[in-house]
């Protein structure tokens, strides 16, 4: 089920990435994303492009944005990784929830040139290399924690926040911080269940 | 959106340069050319609306003086750096046990995302969520000066009881700065003419016939630090908020209480409200009433009664009055029960 799923994740992942600007998604191992301070993004006129250099999912990206472009804008329509999801776009859902140098955040409301040198993961980064899902995806899984799962990659990455924070030590605990994520299939009580599950297994490790 | 600039000014003498050098003088910050942004969780979305249409967008995030991101604990004050954010301020141990009405007012906002993005000196200036401010299709004085106020005789569930005027009745929806007042807080500004150092009281402007003019700041100044003093009520204190859903929610009426107590009697209460007024609200007669009196369900009803003696409902709004009394009283009596 699992193998399914990877495989068509990734085909609508790789059509999605090739309808963007090959320019703006190729990932430049550029020098400039290494270095502790890079130069700060500006523009002197409002429609010029900024030059906006991240890490994303442990990549160094280096892209040509106009400023108003959120960091959700920029991963889903510049880069393509479309597993961040954009819900209501004014920061009121969480569907957009994407970790920004170790800290949860919502990418709607991020300026894309606001996020020049920091380290962006999102639900794509999670998974390592050969494929092993993140302890807190396979527990979303096994406590069947989404119906339509719009919402998914928003709760899984607030999750590992939640848990990264010390605040999943109890139901109503996690109940509480995870209240930015709206689930409107209503899987919450699923949801719960399954970030005490990896809460208890990234103990463990 | 409007297009614009941005920039990210190395320290607050660079930043103050830019603002002044694309403000206008007499434009209030929020209409100004050049704004700054820190956690960006009310202006982007208000860009996003058009609401908030600056050409210029200076960023705070690359400010280098380190005290921006600290929090200085003493016997005497809690200071923080304007550039903490929410979520950092609320988790600290030392705050919650020893004076939790202000970590509960940052705990109880927002989101969890919301709380690391969301810097304190921007928390105090988030500016109202009036569906009719939001939504610029509507007439709004605070939005656009002498169009007229759509909330006045619209839906008004969410709106101000307190403090309104003709002209606006827009809801200040904050938390953190219920607890500011209450506690006598003070502000430290930095701008192109030196530093001040103002009354939290001072900040917010009660919006009379210029609700555009929500703050007593320029739009070249920066808060740069909230300084909140403590003392024999900081540990007696704490912070109810009553929503329409458990957590994630604007406040319908809040409280934020701290008290000094002698045995069953207040040696002195420090009361703010939220959700009830158009800026943050020291209930000060609630706390003459309450001053020397032994603290029951008797005087606590009293302080609420006073607490509210001017409020002004409209048409949907009338049950923030009954609301905001039983939020008061339980948060008094709540307070008083608590270990000092």
């Amino acid at each position: 089920m699992s193998d399914a799923k990877n495989h068509s994740g990734l085909s609508r992942r790789m059509f999605m990435t090739g309808t963007v600007s090959a320019a703006a998604a190729a990932p430049l191992l550029a020098k400039s994303t290494e270095a502790a301070e890079p130069s700060p993004a500006r523009s002197a006129e409002p429609r010029e492009l900024s030059a906006v250099s991240m890490r994303i999912n442990r990549q160094a990206y280096n892209l040509a944005l106009d400023n108003r472009t959120s960091l959700l804008d920029a991963l889903r329509d510049h880069i393509g990784l479309t597993g961040t999801k954009k819900g209501c776009d004014h920061g009121q859902c969480g569907a957009c929830t994407v970790l920004v140098d170790g800290k949860r955040v919502l990418s709607c409301l991020t300026f894309a040139v606001m996020a020049q040198g920091r380290e962006i993961t999102t639900i794509e980064g999670l998974a390592s290399k050969d494929g092993g899902l993140h302890p807190m995806q396979q527990a979303f899984i096994d406590h069947d924690a989404f119906q339509c799962g719009y919402c998914t990659p928003g709760q899984i990455m607030s999750a590992i926040g939640c848990v990264n924070e010390g605040h999943a030590g109890s139901q109503d605990s996690i109940r509480e911080y995870m209240s930015g994520n709206l689930c409107r299939c209503a899987a919450y009580p699923n949801i719960v269940d399954a970030i005490v599950q990896a809460r208890d297994e990234t103990r463990k490790v | 959106m409007r297009p614009f600039t941005y920039e990210r000014p190395k320290n607050v003498p660079a930043a103050l340069a830019l603002a002044s050098k694309f403000a206008a003088k007499d434009d209030p910050p929020t209409e100004a050319d050049a704004q700054f942004i820190a956690g960006g969780t009310n202006l982007a979305d208000y860009m996003k609306l058009g609401v908030a249409r600056p050409e210029r967008l200076l960023d705070l995030n690359g400010l280098s003086e380190a005290s921006l991101r600290q929090i200085k604990i003493t016997d005497k004050s809690i200071r923080f750096g304007a550039l903490v954010r929410m979520g950092e301020a609320a988790d600290r141990e030392e705050i919650r046990s020893g004076c939790p009405v202000i970590a509960q007012s940052l705990q109880l906002a927002a989101s969890g995302q919301l709380r690391n993005m969301a810097s304190l000196g921007g928390n105090v200036l988030q500016r109202t969520r009036c569906e009719y401010f939001r939504e610029t299709s509507w007439p709004c004085n605070k939005r656009k000066p002498g169009s007229g106020c759509s909330a006045m005789n619209g839906f008004n569930r969410q709106h101000a009881v307190l403090g309104t005027s003709d002209a606006c009745i827009a809801t200040y929806h904050g938390d953190f700065a219920q607890a500011l007042i209450a506690l006598d807080a003070t502000v430290e500004i930095e701008g192109r003419r030196g530093r001040r150092t103002l009354a939290f009281a001072k900040l917010h402007q009660l919006p009379g016939k210029t609700p555009n003019i929500e703050t007593n700041l320029a739009a070249d100044e920066i808060i740069t630090a909230i300084e909140v003093p403590l003392g024999p009520w900081s540990s007696r204190s704490r912070y109810l908020k009553i929503r329409d859903r458990e957590s994630y929610a604007f406040a319908l009426a809040s409280a934020a209480v701290a008290l000094d107590m002698d045995g069953d009697t207040v040696r002195e209460a420090r009361i703010a409200l939220g959700g009830v007024a158009t800026v943050p609200w020291r209930a000060g007669a609630a706390e003459d009433v309450l001053k020397g009196k032994v603290l029951d369900e008797a005087t606590a009803n009293r302080a609420a009664e006073a607490a509210f003696a001017d409020a002004r409902p409209l048409a949907f709004n009338g049950f923030k009055i009954e609301l905001g009394k039983s939020t008061l009283t339980r948060a008094l009596l709540e307070t008083r029960d608590m270990k000092s």
